[in-house]
């Protein structure tokens, strides 16, 4: 592990030259948005963005994915996809989600094509530059990340900071020019925009210690905030596509043309959506769109978290609040109002 | 591949079975008797497969045999989807995937050793419970008083029928059956299942009591046993859900904070408190 420093023209060509030899997929504008996408030169890559459209989650958890070959009647074949590729640009609370996935991946039965993608990763994280309209993790204790990443790029100006963390973080920056130790005003100017992203990444800000949601959600299963909220529900399942801990998934078989094999599937599923708890004799577990609605935000804030040491399953991205039409799933808007009616401790 | 992913097995892919018996119990259910292909398959009673229909699906069945049983693992599939439809068309010596055994959520073998054991089975939830009565009867010795309670809605539904006279027929268990609404063939007692509760003879403080039948029957046996003061830790309950990974990451079977697939699909009475969703 190494700190670097690096001129932000030195670091183009260090991706110009990777562009040149691997996979690489940066950030990149969008029209006036941003997204994830393959890139084809250093001059496309927008480490200076707010948010991206999606988050990351589609690179380990593509939204459909081919998980066993078959042939009808007869034996199954795992299908795995193994390509390196180099992500850039993704921000601390993205990675947050990223590591909680990996948690949640490998605990009680390994799930080996996401860790496949994910150990086929180099992951280049930075620091958020520009504030989002609807980023909360400040609230969430998400503005800044300490682990997970491959490198780690802070914004000082004309230079990165470049936090080399794994020896693949290493080799991204080994022999290429203009690398130097960090100096004591770099890491002092890196120190300084992790305490501004810590306060200022914050729209919404919540009323409480977020450790503190899973004790709140105990008092709050028959508040009516549920029934009311989800009056305009349109049960479209945005929120659960746009959020970088939303990971649950629908698994079918689709035969070929010659009736002899095929291929089991998986595809991006949605709590929100009708039909997700339903079995054959068309009894639903879980109807109302209130009770959908309810179990998304207690398996982020308390459900999931009893799985992964208490870690909260909001990154406080904000993706949720934009996408969401009749702007129901702002969850420090439900959480703070919780707040007030059944107050803490 | 990295080094990880090389040892680890995935945990979607089926492996092959023969399917070596079949029988129709009646119009909707089929009993299936199965062996894997590639070697002894050890399970718990509780524990449940993911039957793999290539092309159609996959469908979770819970293992109705009991390990100490022989010559495969038997699975009862009531005809209801597409997958328990193609299912249904299976004959000896066709391939079908298995993916299992899975759950954690057991039957109490252990636990139970040393006491009495009531077993209420409403219906189609005889199959589960078979896994579990078997156990016992094959291991006698091990516990306490045993009855088991079956009810049914109809004669035709009856399932087991031969092995469940058999039962009956032992002096060491004390069988109970009734019908809800019977024909001019059927003898016994008339009523749902929770009517038979109180002719229990059991030691009601300490015994082991599982209850598995459709949704709607288990909080009318709740409330049966609780007139008998049973104590909550000691009633075990087999739930469902929709299912699709069956390996707790899909999250369709989730019951408030559980996964049925991972903690389940046995649930200690006392655990469910905390599961609004559950019954």
């Amino acid at each position: 592990m190494s700190i670097k420093k690096i001129t932000k023209d030195d670091f183009a060509s260090i991706v110009d030259a990777l562009i040149k030899t691997e996979n690489v997929i940066g950030v990149q504008a969008k029209g006036e948005r941003f997204d994830f996408a393959a890139l084809e030169s250093a001059r496309d890559l927008r480490l200076d963005y707010d948010v991206t459209l999606q988050p990351p989650k589609k690179f380990f958890l593509p939204p459909t994915e081919v998980l066993v070959t078959f042939e009808v009647g007869g034996s199954y074949k795992s299908a795995y996809e193994d390509e390196a590729f180099v992500l850039l640009g993704v921000h601390p609370y993205d990675m947050i989600a990223i590591n909680q996935m990996d948690e949640l991946f490998q605990q009680d039965n390994y799930d080996a094509h996401y860790m496949k993608r994910r150990n086929n990763a180099t992951i280049v994280a930075c620091d958020v530059v520009t504030a989002s309209e609807n980023v909360f993790a400040s609230s969430m204790r998400t503005a800044v990340v300490k682990e997970g990443f491959d490198v780690l790029l802070t914004d000082i100006g004309d230079s990165y900071v470049a936090e080399l963390a794994t020896a693949k973080g290493e080799k991204l920056f080994a022999g290429a020019d203009g690398v130097v130790d960090a100096d004591e005003a770099a890491l002092q100017k890196r120190e300084e925009v992790w305490a501004r992203n810590k306060k200022s990444l914050n729209r919404h800000e919540l009323e409480c210690d977020p450790a503190y949601l899973p004790k709140l959600l105990e008092k709050a299963y028959d508040h009516p905030i549920w029934e009311e909220l989800a009056r305009t529900c349109f049960a479209c399942g945005s929120c659960n596509q746009v959020c970088p801990t939303c990971y649950c998934f629908n698994v079918q078989d689709d035969v070929n043309w010659d009736l002899k094999t095929g291929q089991r599937s998986r595809a991006w599923d949605g709590c929100l959506l009708d039909g997700f708890t339903k079995v054959a004799p068309d009894h639903e577990f879980r109807k109302s769109r209130a009770d959908r609605f309810r179990h998304r935000l207690y398996r982020k804030a308390k459900y999931v978290p009893a799985k992964i040491g208490g870690q909260i399953a909001c990154v406080g991205c904000g993706r949720c609040v934009s996408a969401c039409l009749p702007d129901i799933a702002n969850p420090v808007k439900v959480y703070n109002r919780l707040i007030d009616d059944l107050g803490i401790g | 591949m990295c080094q990880c992913c090389a040892e680890e097995k995935d945990i979607y892919l089926p492996q092959l079975a023969t399917v070596q018996d079949t029988a129709e119990m009646n119009d909707t259910d089929r009993y299936l008797r199965l062996s894997m292909d590639d070697g002894p398959f050890d399970y718990i009673p509780g524990q449940f497969v993911e039957v793999s229909i290539a092309g159609v699906g996959e469908a979770p069945i819970t293992i109705s045999s009991s390990p100490t049983q022989k010559g495969g693992f038997e699975l009862v599939v009531r005809k209801i989807g597409n997958v328990t439809n193609a299912v249904h068309a299976l004959k000896p010596g066709d391939k079908v995937g298995i993916r299992g055994p899975l759950g954690k959520g057991i039957y109490p073998v252990e636990e139970a050793k040393g006491r009495d054991v009531v077993f209420v089975c409403g219906g189609l939830g005889l199959v589960p419970q078979r896994s579990f009565i078997n156990y016992v009867l094959d291991n006698r010795a091990d516990y306490g008083q045993v009855t088991i309670l079956q009810g049914c809605k109809c004669y035709d539904q009856r399932l087991f029928v031969s092995e469940v006279e058999a039962w009956d027929k032992r002096d060491d268990a004390v069988l109970l059956e009734t019908l809800d609404d019977p024909d001019e063939r059927w003898k016994g007692n008339v009523g749902v299942v929770t009517s038979l509760v109180s002719k229990v003879k059991t030691d009601w403080k300490t015994a082991v009591v599982s209850v598995c039948g459709p949704p709607v029957m288990y909080k009318f046996v709740l409330m049966a046993l609780e007139e008998f003061d049973v104590p909550h830790e000691n009633i075990f309950l087999n739930l469902e859900r929709k299912m699709k990974c069956g390996v707790g990451k899909c999250g369709h079977c989730q019951i408030n904070d559980v996964y049925v697939c991972i903690d389940g699909p046995v649930f200690r009475y006392t655990d469910l408190a905390t599961m609004p969703e559950a019954i």
